[in-house]
């Protein structure tokens, strides 16, 4: 379990003090997938760093398996982060070294025979696919195939825990997937915790079991995925998983109608049972729903009829169903 | 004429004499200048504040140290080193003299090519490293000069042949060389063509080192997709 309390970061500068985190406190359990989501600046790649201490925190204690890591000596803190492996945005391979030996440098760091670290290396190779490309160099992979190998070479040392700084920030849509859906298999298969930084929501929604809304230095909200992503309660929560763009559902001026889906009514053909019932057309303005085994979460927003006639009809319709609902302005 | 001014150089062995003391002088003074650069410029690269391991004081001293060796043109600091060269290697005379004074000016000149090489080294890969628990000795051996490699042979390559232009300014004060034959045997007993004897072969010197060393430092790139 990570555990970070009254985490505080502060850089100072001849221009004055920046405060990166404010009293953070948060604590991820063995063998999920933790998210952390925040716009760019908000202190995410920060709070990520002081979980291994790349970052030292100013004040407040992070706490790995119960140990208070800021108080390790450095030797104790090096072994400490062979259990916590990190990949990033940048991917940062040695460009010098093949493939295979990008794979081996964590366990030459710690001092595992040559031939030891080989095997191991080709088999992680193989987990992520890449097997063949082992005497490539990095110059030489996609940048779907450059994380793969980051990966690779992040399980190299058997860590009970992954942090992903923007791993897909760099990726074309389809890569991501395929990397997102590599890191849940690893989650589920080698039981390792994950902590995801992005800015994406997708991402936190596609494998995330939990995640922290981070917004000027402090968490905002947190919480289960499931639940965030339908009722989002902070100003910044919205912002990220609501339509960016508000000025597409500025339309004619029909009553605007926003549906609330979560997890109760994904069977039924809702829209199409309401419009039939009602004989009135709506316009979706937006709609963003999710699948979360097999149950599907998310918002529509609806514009009504301006005819008032058809408008009430349809509010009735929406009162007396177990729909979720409210009248957006 | 300059055929045949070459013809009588080489029967008297002159100028083999020459094209070996040069080489001699240049790879030897540059192996020991690397010796004293290399780590001199590894100390400077991590102990700055955006090193690996900041230590402002050290980082100040030796930096201001390199600054003022690289600051004397090398024909005064030539003149100025002999009484050290003198305790070096007893005597301020012949090339074991004047590969004291080639080293005392080019390894100042090295600690800052490396160290300006090794700062091109992507912070984020030093971060990766780091992240898996590599201490800063790891560091350095593992990440930082194998990273640089390419940019440090380059850089050899630039400081073989200063090195080789400042040996033949060493024949003022008693070096030998090409470039003692160009001056003594050439300027001073005014045979311009030993002169432009000694300047072509200089050049093809310069030539194969140059060629030679790119082709090292492109071969060794793991960066370029062939």
């Amino acid at each position: 379990m990570i555990e970070l309390k009254e985490l505080c970061k502060t850089y100072s500068s001849s221009s004055g003090d920046v405060e990166a985190l404010r009293d953070i406190n948060l604590s991820i359990r063995d063998g999920e997938i933790f998210g952390i989501i925040g716009l760019s600046g908000a202190g995410k790649s920060t709070l990520v760093r002081c979980i291994n201490l790349l970052e030292r925190p100013t004040s407040g204690s992070v706490i790995i398996d119960g140990q208070d890591i800021t108080q390790l000596p450095r030797p104790e803190l090096l072994r400490m982060r062979r259990t916590i492996s990190m990949i990033f945005q940048g991917f940062n391979l040695l460009e010098q070294r093949s493939v295979l030996r990008n794979v081996t440098f964590p366990l030459e760091i710690a001092g595992v025979r040559k031939q030891a670290a080989k095997e191991k290396a080709m088999a992680l190779l193989k987990v992520v696919g890449l097997e063949e490309k082992a005497n490539a160099y990095p110059s030489q992979l996609s940048g779907g195939q450059k994380q793969r190998v980051a990966i690779a070479r992040a399980l190299a040392s058997d860590p009970h825990y992954l942090l992903c700084d923007e791993a897909t920030s760099a990726l074309d849509p389809n890569t991501t997937r395929s990397i997102l859906e590599l890191l849940r298999k690893i989650n589920k298969t080698l039981g390792v915790t994950i902590v995801v930084i992005t800015h994406e929501m997708k991402v936190i929604d596609q494998i995330c079991d939990r995640v922290a809304v981070i917004d000027q230095s402090r968490i905002a909200e947190m919480g289960k995925v499931s639940d965030v992503f339908t009722n989002p309660k902070s100003q910044i929560a919205r912002e990220l998983i609501l339509p960016q763009d508000r000025a597409a559902i500025d339309t004619t001026g029909g009553k605007k109608i926003r549906l609330i889906f979560d997890g109760m009514h994904s069977q039924e053909p809702i829209i199409s049972r309401m419009t039939l019932d009602c004989q009135a057309p709506v316009n979706i303005l937006f709609a963003d729903t999710k699948d979360f085994d097999g149950i599907v979460y998310g918002h529509m927003i609806i514009e009504l009829p301006t005819d008032d006639n058809q408008a009430s009809k349809i509010l009735t319709w929406l009162k007396n169903s177990p729909v979720k609902w409210k009248e957006e302005d | 004429m300059l055929s045949e001014t070459f013809y009588k150089l080489w029967e008297a062995g002159i100028l083999q004499r020459g094209i070996w003391e040069t080489i001699y002088m240049t790879f030897l003074s540059t192996a020991i200048s690397y010796a004293i650069g290399l780590p001199l410029g590894v100390v400077l690269n991590i102990t700055d504040r955006e090193g690996i391991y900041p230590v402002a004081w050290l980082n100040r001293v030796l930096g201001v140290i390199v600054n003022f060796f690289r600051s004397i043109p090398f024909i005064i600091l030539m003149v100025a080193m002999l009484p050290v060269a003198k305790l070096v290697v007893g005597t301020s005379l012949g090339n074991s003299a004047m590969i004291v004074m080639l080293v005392i000016a080019a390894s100042p000149y090295i600690a800052r090519m490396v160290e300006s090489s090794l700062k091109e080294v992507d912070a984020g890969v030093i971060e990766a490293a780091q992240s898996m628990g590599s201490n800063n000795f790891q560091i350095i051996t593992k990440v930082l000069l194998p990273e640089a490699k390419p940019a440090l042979i380059m850089g050899a390559v630039i400081s073989m042949v200063t090195i080789l232009g400042y040996s033949a300014m060493s024949s003022t004060i008693g070096g030998t060389g090409l470039g003692q034959i160009a001056i003594s045997y050439g300027h001073q007993r005014f045979n311009p063509d030993i002169k432009w004897i000694c300047v072509f072969l200089t050049v093809i010197i310069v030539q194969i080192i140059q060629e030679v060393g790119t082709a090292i430092a492109h071969r060794t790139d793991k960066r370029i997709t062939k």
